[in-house]
């Protein structure tokens, strides 16, 4: 399996955090790789509930991606399921929050995994939980905040 | 269909193990080696060299040909070329999403602590 891990300190507390994570007006803020706007952001955020986000970036191209939410834990942890509309990357990928309280804020860590086939898709907690072998690329974000 | 995902379940499988990881660099660095150049740094033997060697080929990283009793490995790059793609789409997406979601969060933690009245949980 592969994944992205980025860890990032911000300087708000972790109730504030979470809610900018679940709340469409805080995903309007933020979702995307680059400036574009945000053109949907729909979110029912409890176990089982969905997710649906649109953005279109600087380039004119839209992006879509929808998924469930697996675990809602305010304010500690958010994990849903991924998957985007375009076939760009197909099949469904993990995404995790976990939020962990530091001095005058809180200390993010996202993980982003990809599933390794179709089979562990198939049985996709049972897969991501157990025997898939895990490579995590770690980086931080060079522009790491500091909290004073 | 021949899916990507698979093919990337494929590659970073065979990239999890530090052997496997240590003769791709090498084969990065010398382009090609023979089997038993392969294997000389290794505390392991040949037949245990050789199962990784599989295990890359299956996931397209390496191919080997045979010319006498030399067998020599050539490495091919477009899997992890693709892995890495993947990779950096994710990386970009994400450390650019949470720069901004910090920027948000922290106006708004700025607005709570300037009106602590309508502070939240």
């Amino acid at each position: 399996m592969i994944s992205v891990t980025l860890v990032r300190r911000i300087a708000a507390r972790p109730s504030i955090v979470f809610d900018a994570l679940t709340t469409p007006e805080g995903i309007r803020c933020w979702l995307g790789p680059d400036e574009g706007p945000v053109l949907i952001a729909e979110a029912d955020v409890r176990v089982g509930g969905r997710f649906r986000l649109r953005f279109r970036k600087l380039d004119g191209s839209e992006h879509e991606s929808s998924g469930e939410y697996l675990e809602v834990r305010r304010p500690e942890r958010l994990a849903m399921t991924w998957r985007w509309l375009d076939a760009e990357d197909p099949g469904v990928s993990r995404v995790e929050f976990d939020l962990r309280p530091v001095r005058d804020g809180t200390e993010l860590t996202l993980t982003h995994s990809a599933l390794a086939d179709e089979n562990t898709r198939r049985s996709h907690e049972e897969g991501w939980r157990g025997s898939l072998t895990k490579l995590a690329l770690h980086f931080q974000t060079t522009r790491k905040k500091r909290v004073s | 269909m021949v899916n990507s995902q698979m093919r990337l379940g494929r590659t970073f499988a065979a990239l999890v193990d530090p052997t496997r990881r240590a003769i791709l660099t090498r084969l990065e660095r010398a382009g090609t080696a023979t089997v038993s150049e392969l294997a000389s740094p290794f505390a392991i033997r040949l037949p245990a060299v050789m199962k990784h060697l599989g295990v890359l080929d299956e996931a397209g990283l390496i191919s080997r040909s045979k010319s006498g009793r030399t067998v020599t490995v050539r490495l091919r790059a477009a899997p992890m070329r693709e892995a890495l793609a993947w990779l950096r789409r994710y990386e970009r997406f994400w450390s650019e999403s949470i720069d901004r979601l910090a920027a948000y969060a922290e106006a708004r933690e700025a607005a709570a602590r300037a009106h602590p009245r309508k502070r939240r949980r």
